[in-house]
């Protein structure tokens, strides 16, 4: 046991106290307090900190329902129903969850819009990607078994076609399904441990976050120049500098969220969710989330159903792979002239499979689908690779200050 | 690139507008002016009660509102004693008693809205098969919400030479697809109103509207008193913090 010899000393006799036994304070101070950030960040490097706050009132308001909440087949509608109805400010409680759930993939999705662009996944933060895809996935699952809960009509058919899915596997497909199913079709006992799961699966997404933090924390954020800092003169004080801008931008956020849970809250949701479930009525189409919408087109964008899922995982696994893919040494888009079009290209790509993976798979939105993923694949698959060796890129600027200044 | 973004915006516009065309037919919605709408929007109680009485005496003759309690409608300002009233006019099986017999008793505040029928299959028999959908949340879970139901009420109309009706079903101008196995529910003058307000199709359907919202949304009032309290809250904190901001960064250089 190393004798720790070098206690920092507070004029609160209290902070002392716990300082001396175990040294949080400091650590706050220095992770929370002087911390540097590149003075140069814009307010897209707020969003991790928004995050965060939506990940614990997603939590909180979680367990809050999950008090009310019966998870059987012929109680799950109308306890839901009841947390609307009868429950002291329930409905507040849930459309901030359901809500909250839409515009935690809105700002996660502005989050890796920011790495992506501003190339923050790359050296030495590749480790810190990986957290932040893993987090996105465990989000994806959370949150497709959170929209099962209610029981309503898009409940149950999404349930249904999203674990068929697993069936597409070949020999062992239709036994990993009534393995996740826990029976051969969607029923109680589906419903059950996708509560169990969705209540737990949370705390690991908080868990990893917390890797994710103290990730950044060590070679500290990257900026929109991507030139690592290099003096002091570079930064600012996370406190009170950054944390006013955080403020700021999440009031912005406030009267946003505010203005749809309360003037618009089923904004986001779909009608025949407000119907119970019923196994004997397929709705005329089978939608999922928004958020997922986007998987949703890759999926269907093949005629072939193994092919299909085949596809929808890869593009998210692609993702992991996107620090290696990226050959460039220029983090910021930018500095890279061609680079940058192709990847708000992608972008926008992304943004029209998801609202194709909201229509019907006929037609010109079949079309626009297989346009769309070609291109999801192209840009991780070639462009990526490729690019850096054939673009002119421009200079970049010796230091953060240079830039700062400029302004 | 700007050019090219247009065009393809311009382009999901004309595909998504050519596509609507496939889908099952049915009329644009005619918008209707009610109350509840806006950032202020509040309920008309009186035509709440008016639609009330329409659901009792035509509505609840085939659809139940089971997420509805007597008690409920304290609400849209009935008073203890009227609700006491109302719900005994229905009765409910209750038990069992001390002889382990179920019995019959009348309603009370507490119970639910009672069900037309003792279980779907009896629903669906009354119906020529058709299923009388729970009107709890209706609004809610049609999309179009209070204009697809007033227009859908005041949307029959002879059948269009040349549209394919099935059997015992009938033609509607608002139902997706245009046919719909309920018959035409409200006529003018179906319900007598006790305020003197004039009883035709269109009033009857806008008050039934009315009250199938309030069943739908009962928070509506408070959602968005408390709304209004939650963004100015938020509006506050941020012009706070962004003359905050600027006065912290000026001195940042």
């Amino acid at each position: 046991m190393k004798k720790n010899t070098e206690v920092k000393k507070y004029k609160n006799s209290f902070l002392n106290w716990i300082e001396y036994r175990l040294p949080i304070i400091s650590y706050l101070e220095r992770e929370y307090g002087d911390y540097p950030m590149p003075k140069n960040a814009n307010y897209f490097w707020s969003f991790g900190a928004m995050l965060t706050i939506i990940l614990v009132v997603m939590i909180f308001s979680g367990i809050f329902l999950a008090m009310y909440y019966t998870p059987h087949v012929d109680m799950a509608f109308e306890s839901t129903e009841r947390i609307m109805r009868d429950v002291s400010f329930g409905w507040l409680i849930r459309y901030i969850h359901s809500n909250g759930a839409s515009f935690f993939f809105i700002v996660v999705y502005l989050h890796m819009v920011r790495s992506i662009y501003y190339g923050s996944f790359k050296y030495p933060r590749e480790l810190n990607w990986l957290f932040g895809v893993t987090i996105y996935l465990l989000m994806m699952v959370t949150a497709f078994l959170g929209y099962t809960l209610p029981w309503g009509q898009m409940s149950y058919w999404a349930a249904t076609v999203i674990t068929n899915l697993f069936s597409a596997i070949p020999l062992v497909g239709e036994s990993i399904k009534i393995w996740l199913l826990g029976d051969y079709t969607v029923g109680n006992a589906t419903l059950n441990r996708f509560f169990a799961l969705h209540y737990v699966l949370p705390f690991v997404i908080l868990g990893i976050v917390a890797l994710h933090v103290a990730a950044v924390h060590v070679h500290g954020s990257n900026n929109p120049s991507g030139v690592e800092v290099k003096t002091p003169k570079d930064t600012v004080k996370f406190f009170p500098y950054m944390l006013i801008k955080d403020t700021l931008a999440f009031s912005v956020f406030g009267i946003i969220i505010s203005a749809v849970i309360f003037f618009g809250p089923n904004l986001m949701a779909e009608v025949d969710n407000y119907i119970p479930a019923d196994p004997m009525v397929t709705p005329a189409h089978i939608v999922p989330n928004w958020y997922l919408a986007p998987f949703y087109a890759i999926l269907r964008a093949v005629p072939d159903k193994l092919g299909g899922v085949v596809l929808m995982f890869g593009s998210i696994l692609v993702l992991f792979f996107l620090p290696w893919l990226d050959k460039s040494k220029i983090k910021s888009c930018s500095y890279r002239p061609v680079y940058k079009w192709m990847t708000i290209l992608f972008f926008a790509d992304f943004f029209i499979l998801g609202y194709v993976g909201l229509k019907p798979a006929v037609g010109t939105y079949l079309l626009m689908a297989r346009v769309g993923v070609i291109y999801y694949f192209l840009y991780f698959l070639v462009l990526a690779p490729l690019v850096p060796k054939f673009e002119k890129t421009s200079q970049l600027p010796d230091s953060i200050s240079d830039v700062y200044g400029a302004k | 690139m700007m050019n090219k973004l247009l065009f393809t915006l311009f382009a999901l516009i004309i595909i998504n507008s050519s596509l609507q065309a496939e889908e099952l037919k049915a009329e644009k919605l005619k918008k209707q002016d009610w109350s509840f709408e806006g950032i202020t929007g509040t309920f008309d109680r009186a035509s709440i009660q008016r639609g009330f009485k329409v659901y009792r005496e035509v509505c609840a003759v085939c659809h139940s509102m089971n997420l509805l309690y007597y008690r409920d409608l304290i609400d849209i300002g009935f008073s203890p004693d009227q609700i006491k009233v109302i719900a005994s006019e229905y009765t409910v099986i209750d038990g069992p008693n001390d002889e382990g017999e179920m019995f019959e008793r009348p309603a009370r505040p507490s119970d639910r809205f009672v069900d037309p029928y003792r279980n779907d299959v009896e629903a669906r028999l009354s119906n020529n098969g058709a299923y009388p959908p729970d009107l709890s949340l209706i609004t809610k879970s049609r999309k179009g919400g209070a204009d697809y139901l007033y227009n859908l009420l005041t949307g029959y109309a002879e059948t269009e030479e040349g549209s394919d009706i099935g059997e015992g079903m009938y033609y509607n101008l608002y139902m997706p697809g245009n046919q719909i196995a309920m018959p035409q529910p409200l006529y003018d003058e179906s319900v007598e109103y006790d305020d003197g307000t004039p009883n035709n199709l269109n009033q009857l359907s806008y008050d039934l509207t009315n009250f199938l919202v309030w069943a739908a949304e009962p928070e509506l009032e408070e959602r968005k008193r408390i709304g209004i309290i939650a963004i100015l809250f938020f509006v506050v904190f941020g012009v706070f913090s962004f003359f905050l901001k600027l006065r912290l960064w000026k001195k940042v250089s």
